[in-house]
């Protein structure tokens, strides 16, 4: 293995465990949302980064079951 | 022989908590090792989850592996999402795990250790747990139908409207015993007000910097986030040494309570990118973080408890709270052992991303488990300060005076021992004023992980920036609950009104949002200044009145999963919920019925409004009452909180009464017994 090898597998992971962290934490994932639409409805026009974060974020606080005490 | 391997492990393992536990029970006047609290709790959740989560996974629901999930079969890339089941674990735990499971532990060690540990663990494993584990799977079968739909479509229309009102007057009482917390824990702290008062304009520039920086390098924003957070601790100690400034920042508790409803106000009404999202980011982040950390902090250093396994104030007479240890020490710890808060997480975002029905088990009962054990640490954290000390800290003024010596002088009266040079000592330690009455349980929760933390990692020199990051860490996230909750209960709210008249429900109209996120902060902004007002120190009313309305909702949600298992044909396993019912039911009326009617002042607040009357009509006020107008608003406050407990009291009759006359209908056999579950499908036999 090279040493650009080497660091492509650290990067890779790196990248994985930011994307675990950041399901946990609760952020929306735009990347599986875009994936979804192209493979299922890949005639719609997917919403921006942008539009799709404010979405989420806004049905997320706007009940309750999201989170507790 | 691997099965009887296995059939001699489960049976160590049993033993080894019963052990534990007959250790704990039977340490009178020594001190025991926190390993002993640790063993009784992480043996006790492998045998529950072992062997009584089987029966609701493998005999109520017969969880299939192969059944499509509604994350499966309703995928729609945002709210159905087919999860791994290791995040969704992580993601459904930061969600029930807040403030709760660390301040009820915390103000129930002043029975002692041993009533918190029984209640924390059989409570779990028996009730908590049960709960959520039934209410999820119920809620996966159903297409990840809330629990208000769940109880008014398997119980009937009252028992929806209850469940509806249950969540917004747990929302109200929750917000307000929460900001009264924060207040206790930041009154006249230099320090902390400044720290804290930084994470606004933090978050702030996380959202920002998320929205035209980097849109969507969340852990980037969350990492500048929390560099900022450590430099605000140091910037809050700077300021506490420089005496003209930390003059300006020692704010009284009113100041700070209208403070927080002033922020609140704002928080809810703005958009939630610039700074609700960002600081959720950052709270989940550092919750858990120091979550692993206290854990490993407890088991490296693995503290002496110098609380006694039970305490005096078994008998009703406890300075921290009034009332004995039956029924109080229940409705004191809610969270950790069962919270009726977590069904609306676990029939609201959870089961939409569970990506297999096997999944749900570890999701549903494990993650409660694993909040209970958050709940044993807080215990131990508050138990393995001296006793002086922890009663010296969470005890208000009106109990110990307001100087070292007097609360010294209390203190012995107990049967305990403080030095008051000790007092003073710690308190300069951590950089406070002092650390008398710093009530609510937040001071003392930091002070305790400030001596686990500095055991472990630091030394003697890191106690201060431990207490402060404890502190910091309690407020931030309670903040966050706080702006969420009235966002939360605004749009209630709006929901209610716009039936009454439709524009009031729109939920972009300006006027509307405004008028009803006020409406809800002066709600809870109304029982946190009555709260820091109080000369008993507010915990003593409000604890218990949040306590009790948890358990109401949790009444409401074993309800709905009792109705279900019956409906489901499955009424001989009914138990599993029948039994934390039962128990909660006698809990939450008992309290209930003291907190209003006992002839005890301290306990009762009919019986309180009657002294305060005789003290208006003998014309000579006590010190801790400043006026006449104080005190007569100290007897409609008690009216109001008699009026709420009776409240929560009378919908759990309610509740009840719908319930058994379904359970009784389908018993019968006058009401068919039909399954409202989603018919099975299987899962497709390739993913894409």
């Amino acid at each position: 293995m090279t040493t650009r090898d080497a660091f492509e597998a650290v990067r890779h992971n790196l990248e994985r465990a930011g994307c675990v962290v950041r399901r946990v934490i609760g952020v929306p994932d735009y990347d599986i949302y875009v994936t979804h639409l192209r493979s299922r409805h890949p005639d719609v026009v997917p919403p921006s980064r942008e539009e799709f974060t404010q979405e989420r974020q806004a049905t997320k606080y706007s009940k309750p079951g999201s989170r507790c005490c | 022989m691997p099965k009887l391997f296995r059939a001699g492990i489960w049976a160590l393992i049993t033993v080894l908590a019963v052990a534990a536990f007959a250790r704990i029970a039977l340490s009178r006047g020594e001190t025991i090792s926190a390993a002993w609290l640790l063993t009784a709790a992480v043996c006790s959740y492998a045998v529950a989850y072992r062997f009584y989560s089987k029966i609701i996974s493998a005999k109520i629901f017969a969880l299939d592996a192969t059944r499509a999930t509604p994350a499966v079969r309703l995928d729609d890339g945002r709210d159905f999402v087919p999860t791994n089941k290791w995040i969704v674990f992580g993601h459904h735990f930061a969600a029930i795990a807040g403030p709760g499971p660390l301040v009820g532990p915390t103000l129930a060690a002043q029975f002692g250790y041993l009533p918190g540990i029984i209640w924390i663990v059989v409570g779990v494993a028996l009730g908590g747990a049960v709960q959520d584990f039934v209410i999820l799977c119920s809620s996966v079968r159903r297409d990840g139908k809330s629990l208000g739909q769940m109880a008014r479509e398997e119980i009937g229309p009252v028992a929806g409207i209850t469940a509806l009102v249950a969540v917004l007057g747990i929302m109200i009482v929750l917000l307000a015993v929460l900001g009264l917390v924060v207040v206790n824990a930041l009154k006249s702290s230099p320090w902390g007000t400044v720290t804290i008062g930084l994470t606004i304009p933090i978050a702030i520039a996380m959202g920002v910097y998320l929205k035209w920086i980097r849109p969507g390098r969340v852990l980037e924003a969350t990492g500048l986030g929390l560099v900022a957070l450590v430099l605000a601790l140091y910037f809050g100690q700077w300021v506490s040494q420089q005496p003209t400034l930390a003059a300006m920042f020692t704010l009284s508790g009113t100041t700070l309570a209208i403070s927080i409803m002033v922020y609140s106000f704002f928080a809810s009404v703005m958009p939630v990118w610039l700074l609700l999202a960002p600081r959720d980011y950052l709270s989940a982040f550092v919750k858990i973080a120091v979550i692993f950390a206290l854990a490993l902090g407890i088991i490296v250093t693995l503290p002496p408890m110098h609380m006694p396994a039970v305490t005096r104030f078994v008998d009703g007479t406890g300075p921290v709270f009034a009332g004995k240890v039956f029924p109080f020490a229940f409705i004191t710890i809610a969270c950790g052992a069962i919270s009726g808060f977590h069904a609306l997480v676990s029939s609201g975002t959870t089961p939409k991303l569970l990506m297999s029905e096997a999944d749900a088990r570890m999701i549903g009962y494990g993650s409660m488990l694993m909040e209970s054990f958050v709940a044993v640490m807080a215990l131990i954290a508050a138990c393995a300060l001296t006793p002086g000390v922890y009663f010296a800290v969470n005890a208000p003024a009106s109990a110990i005076g307001t100087t070292a010596a007097s609360a010294a002088e209390a203190i012995r009266n107990w049967g305990f021992t403080l030095d008051p040079a000790e007092m003073q000592r710690l308190a300069q330690q951590v950089g406070e004023t002092s650390l008398l009455s710093r009530t609510g349980g937040a001071p003392s929760l930091a002070l305790g992980m400030a001596q686990i933390f500095s055991g472990a990692l630091g030394g003697q020199e890191a106690v201060a920036l431990w207490y402060h990051f404890a502190i910091m860490f309690e407020a931030l996230f309670i903040l966050t609950t706080l702006d969420a909750g009235t966002r939360i209960g605004r749009f209630m709210l709006q929901d209610l009104g716009g039936k009454i008249w439709a524009p009031f429900g729109r939920v972009s109209w300006y006027p509307a949002v405004l008028t009803s996120s006020a409406a809800i902060v002066l709600m809870w902004g109304y029982f946190l200044y009555q709260g820091v007002t109080d000369p008993l120190g507010g915990i003593n009313s409000l604890w218990p009145l949040f306590g009790i309305s948890n358990q109401l909702l949790a009444t409401v949600a074993l309800c709905v999963g009792t109705t279900i298992i019956i409906k489901m044909g499955k009424a001989k396993y009914a138990f599993t919920t029948m039994l934390p019912l039962a128990w909660l039911t006698i809990i939450c009326m008992v309290a209930g019925w003291e907190k209003i009617f006992s002839p005890d002042v301290k306990i009762g607040f009919l019986s309180h409004a009657h002294s305060i009357q005789d003290i208006i009509a003998s014309g000579v006020l006590p010190a801790s009452i400043a006026s006449m107008a104080d005190a007569k608003r100290m007897i409609s406050n008690d009216y109001l909180d008699a009026g709420v407990a009776a409240f929560f009291m009378i919908s759990t009759v309610v509740i009840l009464v719908a319930s058994f006359a379904e359970w009784y209908a389908v018993l019968s056999g006058s009401k068919l017994a039909v399954s409202s579950e989603v018919p099975y499908s299987a899962i497709p036999a390739t993913g894409d």
